[in-house]
This record gives C-alpha cells, sequence and structure tokens, in this order.
C-alpha cells in the first residue's frame, strides 16, 4: 500500500497535511451523523465532520473536543470521499456524484469502538496553540479551485444510492453469496475427493514484503547523520504482522529509534487499522514504550497516509502522522513529497519533548527507478520543532528547526 | 510517454530490444529432452519452424518435465510436454475414444486439464477437484469419449505450470465433413512466457499493484493535455480516477515489462512461419494458451473470415480483427494475396506482441506493424451504462458526471422497478438490475458498477473506432443454435470483484478459499450472469459444461467454454447441468484464478 504512485495535478506540488487546531476543551458528545448540516465554514459541525472524514479511527481516539477546533478548509483536500459519506449536509456544495463514488466506505467501516478506549483525557493536553500553528493554508489550497468548478446544480438530481461505486455498506436486501451453494460445502461431500478440501489457492497463501522507504544520508546545520524508515510485514491480503522501524544514526551511535509490531488488519479498499506495540529507544534516552492504534492506508488523490495514536507510561500519549505521494514526472523520475508530525499528550523533559506538536518536517524527495525495487534519490527537508519542544531544545542552546539535505536509497524486496 | 516506432515502445537499450522482441533462436534447448516419445504418433503436414509437432490417433504418451529455455538471453526452466514448448498438438476424431497416458517427471505433482473438452469430471484434470493429480513419477491415464469436433487446447491446472510452458494445442476433426474448408491448417497457440518465477511475479504484484505498469500517467501527460485541451479538460480527465484511486491505463497486470510474447513457442524476433503456395487458403485456429495477456490479432492487409470460435463453428463474419483472452480459441481462413504477411497479435495494454509470417517459402517478411498507442479506459469502463449515458468518450470526470441528465437516470429507476419480483415470465430476457452481494462492500473489492453496460458491439479498450473491422460478441451466431431449447429455469449472477490496490480477486468479492460451490441441479437449464464490478476484462471458463451467451434480448448468440467479460459489464449464458460432478468455474488470467476469482461447481 505505501508504494503507489499516480499524477494528480500540477497543484499536487502543494502538498499538505494535517492541520489541527485544537479548540475549546469543552465536552463533545456530537458524532458524524448528528451533524447539523450545516455548510457554514466556520462552524464547528462542519469541521468536525471534515476531520473525520480524514481518518476517522484515530480521530476518534483524539478528544473530540478538540476536533471541533479542526480546520474545515485544511481537510477537504484530504479526503472528500469520505467526508461526503460521514456528512451530507455540509458537503452539499460539492458535488455529489463525485464524492459519492469516493470513499465513504473506508472511513465508515473504520472501527470506531476500539479507539475509543484511547484517553481521551490526554489527548486534551495538545498545545492549541501549536497545533493552530500548523500549515492551515496550505491545505485549502489542495483542491478549492477544482471543487468550485464541480456541477452543483445537476448532480443533485442523481440517485445517490446508485452512484456509490465505492465502499459503502450492503444494502438490506443484498445478495447472500452463499445463496446458490445448495447447502454444499466447498470440497467435501458429494463428489469431493477426500473429507478434507484439497485444493488451496494463493488467497491461502501468505506473503511478505521489506521496504526500506529511506536509507538516507542527512546534512543540516546541526546534524550529519544517517536516518532510516523502513516497514515490513508478513500475512494474508487482510490480516498482516507489520513491523515498523525509524532511526537516526549519528556518529555510529543509535541517536533514536522507533521500532513499532503491530498486526495490520484490513477494513476497507483502502485501509488498514493497525493494533500493537512500539518502542523508542536511543543512545544515553530513557526507553520509552507504547500502546499503538492506527490506521494506514490510501486516501483519494493517492496520499498515503499513516496515523497511529500511542498511550505510554505514565500517562503518556503521542500521535504520529505522516503523509506521502507519489508524483510521476515520468514513468520512472518520481518526486515524493513528504510531510510528518509528531505530537504528545504532555512534557517528556528528559527526552526534550513538549506537549502539543512537537516536530514535524516536510521533505521533497526525487527518486530515479532504475527498477520498482531500487530507487536512489535526493532531497530536501525542513525539520522545525513546536512549542513546549522548541523552548526546551532552545533553552538547551539547540536550534528549534533546520533545513537538511537528503542522499539515499528507497528499496524493497 | 512513450512514442509507437516500429518496435512498438521505446527501448532504450539492447538488451531491452532483445528482452522484448526475443532472441531469434529462442526455446527449447535441449531439443526432445528427456524421454519425449512421440512414438505411436505420426509427423503430420509439412510442419512449419516453431510449430510443434502434431499426434494423431487414439493413443497418446505425454512425458512432462523441466526442460531448459532460453527466450530473452537469460536461461531459465519450462514445464514441458515431451520436451516441447508447446507441447505437442494432439489431433483427436470426433466419437474416437483416446487415452492418453500422461507421465510426470517434474518433482512436484502436475495435471493435464483438456480445456473446453466434455468429458467425465474425473477425467477433467483439476487436482484437488476433479483428481488428486499426477504425483512425481506417476503415470496418470486419461480416457474418455471424443464427442466435439473443433480447436481446443490443453494445459496443466497445477500451481504456476501453464505459465512457464505446459500448454499444447488440441484438433479435433468432425465425425463427417469439415464444414471449414482449407488449403492450409495451421494452429498458432499464442503464449506468454516470463523469466522471472510466477510466485515472485504474484507476491510482487501483492506488493504493489501496479508493478508492471510503465504506462501510468504522468505529469508530461497531464501538460500535455493542458496545451491541447486546456487546464479544465486536464483536470476533469483525472479527477474521478485519482479520487477513486483508480488507474485509467490499468489494461494488463503483466506487461512487456516482464513478459516475452509468443507465437507457438517462438519469440517475435523468431519469427513462427506458416507456409503456403500462392493461391491457397491458410486456415489459422488461434488459441490464447497465455498466462496472462489478451492478445488483439490481425493480420494486415487480409481479411480475416472467422468460422469458429471456441471449437463451435459459426455463421462465417469477415474482420479485420478479433481479441481474445486466456483460454479462448478462434479460427480463422484467410486468403493470402502476397508472398509474405504478418500474423501480428497486439497485447491489450500495447507493450508488446507476438508475430509470425504466412509465407509462400521460409525467409521471407512482411512489414511489421507499429503497436497501437494504448489507450485510458473510459468512462464507459468503469461505471456501464451511467458512463455512456454521459456520451463522453474519454474519461472527463466532473464534467462527464454534470453531462448527466435526469432523462437518463429515470429510465434507471424505471428499470429498477420493472425488473425485480415478477421472476418467471422475466427469465425470458437476462435481469438487468444488479444485485450485489454483501460481501461485495468491503476490503476485497475496489468498485462496484450499479448500471452495468449490456453492449456486446463493444470491441472494448483499444478497438474503438480504430479503423478496422474488430470482431465482437454480437457477430458470434453458432451454427445450429442452442443444445438445449428450454427456457432457463432460474437465475445465478455472480459478480466479478478485485481490488486492484491489495491485488485480491473475487467472485462476489469472496475469495475460493471462503467460498461456497455453486450448485447446479442435475438437467436443469438455468441462466448464469456474470457482472463486472472491475475495470479489467476477465475471460471465465467454465469447466464440464458449455456456456451458451445470449444477448440481452435473451436470443442465443454462440456456444462458448470461455466468456470475456469486459470492464463494467453485465452478460448472461445459459448452461445445462448435464454433468455429474464437480468442476473448476474461473477466470482465465492465471494470476486472477490464482488469487482467487475462483469457484467450484457441483452438479448433482
Amino acid at each position: 500500500m505505501t508504494t503507489h504512485k499516480h499524477v494528480k495535478t500540477a497543484l499536487a506540488v502543494a502538498l499538505a497535511l494535517v492541520s489541527i487546531s485544537a479548540a475549546s476543551a469543552q465536552e463533545s458528545t456530537a458524532t458524524y451523523d448528528t451533524m447539523a448540516p450545516s455548510s457554514g465554514a466556520d462552524t464547528q459541525p462542519a469541521a468536525r465532520g471534515s476531520m473525520q472524514g480524514m481518518d476517522h479511527g484515530s480521530m476518534q481516539g483524539m478528544d473530540q473536543g478538540s476536533m471541533q477546533g479542526m480546520d474545515h478548509g485544511s481537510m477537504q483536500g484530504m479526503d472528500q470521499g469520505s467526508m461526503q459519506g460521514m456528512d451530507h449536509g455540509s458537503m452539499q456544495g460539492m458535488d455529489h456524484g463525485a464524492m459519492q463514488g469516493m470513499d465513504q466506505g473506508s472511513m465508515q467501516g473504520m472501527d470506531h469502538g476500539s479507539m475509543q478506549g484511547m484517553d481521551q483525557g490526554s489527548m486534551q493536553g495538545m498545545d492549541q496553540g501549536s497545533m493552530q500553528g500548523m500549515d492551515q493554508g496550505s491545505m485549502q489550497g489542495m483542491d478549492h479551485g477544482s471543487m468550485q468548478g464541480m456541477d452543483h446544480g445537476s448532480m443533485q438530481g442523481m440517485d445517490h444510492g446508485s452512484m456509490q461505486m465505492q465502499g459503502g455498506s450492503a444494502p438490506p436486501d443484498a445478495r447472500d453469496p452463499n445463496a446458490y451453494s445448495g447447502g454444499y460445502q466447498l470440497g467435501v461431500g458429494k463428489y469431493a475427493l477426500s473429507n478434507t478440501r484439497q485444493l488451496m489457492m494463493a488467497d491461502e497463501h501468505n506473503f511478505g514484503s521489506f521496504l526500506i522507504d529511506r536509507l538516507e544520508w542527512v546534512r543540516g546545520p546541526n546534524s550529519n547523520a544517517a536516518s532510516y524508515e523502513a516497514q515490513a510485514w508478513y500475512g494474508s491480503t487482510y490480516n498482516k504482522v507489520v513491523l515498523k522501524a525509524e532511526g537516526d544514526v549519528k556518529k555510529g551511535r543509535l541517536e533514536e529509534a522507533r521500532t513499532e509490531l503491530l498486526w495490520g488488519h484490513a477494513i476497507t479498499t483502502f485501509w488498514d487499522t493497525q493494533l500493537g506495540i512500539r518502542n523508542d529507544v536511543g543512545s544515553g534516552r530513557p526507553a520509552r514504550n507504547w500502546a499503538a492504534f492506527g490506521v494506514q492506508g490510501l486516501a483519494p488523490y493517492w496520499f498515503n497516509i499513516q496515523a497511529t495514536a500511542y498511550v505510554g507510561n505514565s500517562g503518556r500519549t503521542a500521535l504520529r502522522l505522516s503523509t506521502e505521494y507519489e508524483l510521476l514526472l515520468t514513468q520512472r523520475l518520481i518526486l515524493q513529497p513528504r510531510v510528518e508530525a509528531n505530537l504528545y499528550g504532555k512534557n517528556d523533559p528528559v527526552l526534550e519533548i513538549g506537549s502539543g506538536l512537537s516536530s514535524a518536517s516536510v521533505g521533497l524527495r526525487l527518486r530515479y527507478e532504475f527498477s520498482r525495487q531500487f530507487a536512489p534519490y535526493i532531497g530536501v527537508e525542513r525539520y522545525q520543532t513546536f512549542g513546549n519542544t522548541a523552548n526546551m531544545i532552545r533553552a538547551d542552546g539547540g536550534r528549534s528547526g533546520e533545513t537538511r539535505f537528503v542522499a539515499g536509497l528507497r528499496v524493497w524486496y | 510517454m512513450r512514442s509507437n516506432r516500429a518496435m512498438g515502445v521505446v527501448l532504450p537499450n539492447l538488451p531491452r530490444r532483445r528482452f522484448v522482441q526475443g532472441l531469434a533462436a529462442g526455446g527449447v534447448i535441449a531439443g526432445l529432452g528427456l524421454g519425449g516419445m512421440p512414438a505411436r504418433a505420426s509427423q503430420a503436414q509439412g510442419t512449419a519452424f516453431g510449430t510443434a509437432p502434431v499426434l494423431r490417433g487414439t493413443e497418446f504418451d505425454l512425458v512432462i518435465a523441466e526442460t531448459p529455455v532460453n527466450f530473452t538471453g537469460k536461461p531459465g526452466m519450462a514445464t514441458t510436454i515431451n520436451g516441447m514448448l508447446p507441447g505437442p498438438t494432439l489431433r483427436w476424431r470426433e466419437g474416437d475414444t483416446v487415452t492418453i497416458r500422461v507421465t510426470n517427471r517434474l518433482p512436484e505433482p502436475t495435471s493435464i486439464h483438456w480445456h473446453g473438452i466434455i468429458l467425465p469430471f474425473q477425467m477433467d484434470g483439476v487436482p484437488g477437484i476433479s483428481f488428486s493429480g499426477i504425483a512425481p513419477g506417476e503415470t496418470f491415464t486419461y480416457r474418455f469419449k471424443v464427442q466435439q469436433s473443433g480447436s481446443y487446447w490443453y494445459h496443466s491446472h497445477s500451481g504456476f505450470q501453464e505459465m512457464t510452458g505446459l500448454y499444447g494445442g488440441i484438433v479435433i476433426d468432425p465425425a463427417g465433413e469439415d464444414r471449414v474448408r482449407a488449403d492450409r491448417d495451421y494452429t498458432v497457440l499464442l503464449s506468454d512466457w516470463t523469466d522471472e518465477d510466477p510466485m515472485r511475479v504474484l507476491t510482487k504484484l501483492k506488493i504493489q499493484g501496479d508493478y508492471y505498469n510503465y504506462n501510468q500517467p504522468t505529469v508530461v501527460d497531464f501538460f500535455r493535455d493542458v496545451s491541447r485541451e486546456g487546464w479544465t479538460s486536464a483536470m476533469n480527465k483525472r479527477q474521478m480516477w485519482n479520487q477513486m484511486r483508480m488507474n485509467p491505463t490499468d489494461l494488463a497486470d503483466l506487461s512487456g515489462a516482464t513478459l516475452t510474447y509468443l507465437m507457438n513457442g517462438v519469440t517475435p524476433a523468431g519469427n513462427w512461419t506458416g507456409l503456403f503456395s500462392p493461391g491457397q487458403t491458410v486456415r489459422l485456429r488461434f488459441i490464447n494458451g497465455a498466462g496472462n495477456t489478451f492478445y488483439d490479432v490481425r493480420v494486415p492487409g487480409l481479411k480475416m473470415k472467422v468460422v469458429q470460435v471456441d471449437g463451435q463453428d459459426i455463421e462465417p463474419v469477415s474482420v479485420d480483427e478479433f481479441r481474445f483472452g486466456p483460454g479462448e480459441t478462434c479460427d480463422v481462413v484467410v486468403s493470402p494475396t502476397d508472398e509474405a504477411h504478418t500474423v501480428f497479435a497486439q497485447t491489450m495494454d500495447r507493450t508488446g506482441y507476438a508475430r509470425g509470417t504466412l509465407a509462400v517459402r521460409q525467409g521471407v517478411q512482411a512489414p511489421v506493424p507499429a503497436v497501437d498507442k494504448a489507450e485510458w479506459l473510459t468512462m464507459a469502463d468503469m461505471m456501464g451504462d451511467m458512463g455512456g449515458m454521459s456520451g463522453m468518450s474519454g474519461m472527463s470526470g466532473m464534467s462527464g458526471m454534470s453531462g448527466m441528465d435526469h432523462g437518463g437516470m429515470a429510465m434507471a429507476h424505471s428499470q429498477h422497478g420493472a425488473m425485480p419480483g415478477n421472476a418467471a415470465n422475466s427469465l425470458k430476457v437476462p435481469s438487468k438490475k444488479a444485485r450485489h452481494a454483501r460481501t461485495e462492500y468491503g476490503p476485497s473489492t475496489d468498485m462496484h458498477v450499479d448500471m452495468a453496460r449490456t453492449n456486446l458491439d463493444d470491441p472494448g479498450i483499444g478497438l474503438r473506432n480504430n479503423g478496422r473491422r474488430v470482431l465482437v460478441l454480437q457477430d458470434m451466431h453458432t451454427i445450429g443454435g442452442p443444445m438445449d431449447a428450454r427456457s432457463p429455469q432460474r437465475e445465478v449472477e455472480l459478480h466479478l470483484t478485485g481490488n486492484m490496490e491489495r491485488y485480491a480477486w473475487s467472485l462476489d468479492g469472496v475469495e475460493f478459499g471462503k467460498s461456497t460451490p455453486v450448485h447446479f441441479r442435475y438437467g436443469e437449464r438455468l441462466r448464469v450472469i456474470l457482472h463486472n464490478d472491475t475495470m479489467m476484462t476477465h475471460p471465465m471458463h467454465m469447466h464440464g459444461m458449455w456456456s451458451e451467451l445470449e444477448a440481452p434480448d435473451g436470443t442465443f448468440l454462440a456456444r462458448r467454454h470461455t466468456i470475456p467479460v469486459q470492464p463494467a459489464q453485465r452478460i448472461s449464458f445459459l448452461v445445462t447441468a448435464d454433468a455429474l460432478g464437480r468442476w473448476a468455474w474461473h477466470c482465465h488470467l492465471m494470476l486472477h484464478m490464482d488469487a482467487g476469482m475462483f469457484r467450484e461447481v457441483i452438479v448433482a
């Protein structure tokens, strides 16, 4: 799921990510289907709806109150379809047909329940101010133009049901796939070869992959390090063991490393939930262990998205969001914008991590695929710390952000 | 971006050229290999270079073994029959009882399935369903009465052996006189070859569904469209594809990036040649034995008179070109006018071609045409009738949608009202309303088509309005009409489903391993509806019984063993369940079949 590529438009260079502006800490009991059908851009319901469209599962895990503050505009570029699926009312200005055709199902099918078990309170502790500092504007730049170009009027007469080409849920009168079996079982019984089914196809086979998405040398004012990010999986189409690893090596020492072991479970066409554990280590740093729950998948317009929430010891919570996009300049020359953000529920001074939006990076990598599986790249990345984190680093004499040049290799097997 | 030169694709360097074209002398290295024993058979008619020998009679010995081959410059191992790839063509006579002893010299089990042949299910050769397979070192004896005539083929039904060379042609002479007369008679078996391990190929697709697609939309394409059509049009053309995360160039899972295309086991550079004398007519028995490739076949400069499809004689129809998928066969008669004519079979995704020559003597060649430009899939390919109603020829996203009018929708609504419910008398005509299974709404599917198109006059993507007369399904009229005059007593509706992103293929959203069999009551006449909820064409092959294709108004068209279903298309055929036992029913694209687009049928 991580390696899809497509062209959106030239606009897509203006990649943007999640702009999270936490708002009032008020308790909210609203869910998406109770939202007012308001199209007011600045009303909380609309804002909430749009965020749910992006990543329902993980967002539910967050404090709902804070989601109310989410910037509506900024999310529109993310996942129109799923937003449509969430809240028709607020999206009425948009094209129903197109929206229905998108990915309602992927979001609706998300496992709400499992996230609700998360610590909502700790999410409320997020730093509102720093989140607002995120780039709202960049998302708005995404897609407004093209959406406005859509034809509202002519679509309203459409039969929404028949236009829904992806996702959704089965209607009550949906056909039973076993209706034609006449009670017979696969490979056993009359005319069968034995008492157990003999024929197995690849749908019952396990597959595996090991992707090193980034294996790079990083050069910046403060950095001269090697960095890696990898993801391996093994399993069936719908259930996998997933191993994620990311870290930096400086002067031969592992500066910091995040390793996650997850159970990935396909829930919709393009989305998997992931449930498991995370371990952070680093030389001279105390280890941190977390329980992890997240989603990984492909949003409309081919954005690869990972969003994972973590709960650690001592009431620590964290949220990690990343997205990648693959812009095919040619069949083999690919420009990959990449955005990552890390948020924490409370200060962890030993690690110089502050609550709220702690760090984010925006990178642009240009790779050449000698083969699908072997692609060297060069790129540039802006890394920035925010809020308490930035304060702690500055107090320690460090810089709160830097621009880095990277050169590396993307390989998989 | 790819400019289409004579070679068809941009060939950046020499090794690549060799890869696409293949080695001129490519093929089986070890000659007859181990144990090849065409003993009881006589070598028939002056077989040209590359043509498999023809074995005649009623008793046959086939030995399956591994044989070194080299099609691309890279040595590999093929699974072969009597040391040959393709295996020998078996020539039977209708009414005979044939005995075929198949000996397995592979280190793994094997099997041979007689594709399109009506026989007892124990002889059908599907391991795990009709028999236990042929263990290493063992010999299995197939024996059955030949009840039909025409062109067919055989292939392994074990693992990926079919992709690695285990296939051959079958020609059955009618008990009486052959309706088709020609001076020369050639079996032309088209296939494809990959140097990779097929399981590795499948694994790569599981990891990246578009791994072999080097014809993806790029930024260069986008700006070219902007300059030609304007910004809005270029944006619209892409909008829905990108929203839905579907690829308009997803025409084939495997491409020339890994495949070398073969005609009678010969690479394009090798140029299989069938000889004729001036003034002679030539019957070409085309068999698509490819693992994963749809071919568009033509003999530039000549009309092809199509006389038989899937072994069944049809009212002759004269065409310039036909498309057929893995499993299908198509017999044509041509009347050469020049010293040499190219037999050209470009792949549906336009990344390569198989090629041979009809010539008055060895070594004479005709020009090889350029491969056509690959087209994007259209609105109709994604949305069926809804796309068609918009009248858009291209994929035009929002503007296409807004172009839809309410009238069109109203029609659809009235269909809804008319079709469901009043079952008994409406069975004269196949139902039109999509009845999606409840299992089609999960991660196994990436789209559903609610108003599929039923048009059988569509040659399919890449062949529409190409200036050539292309064979379409509605051209096919089997001589003699249906085998069973009864009306269907019920309908069985199955949806062809998949998720390209996960590379999952299924029926009704359910892969083989999680499915239950489809039960046909012994003796019944029923209608099967195949409704394609994907954007690929699937050649659906039902073992053991004929699939009698019908028009949307219920009139009989043609008796088939493999029915190609286009994207967003809904096709129906009638089956007489006269063959007791358990049978396989699957998409004949090997990787789709293996991924689970497969059902067991039980007739009881």
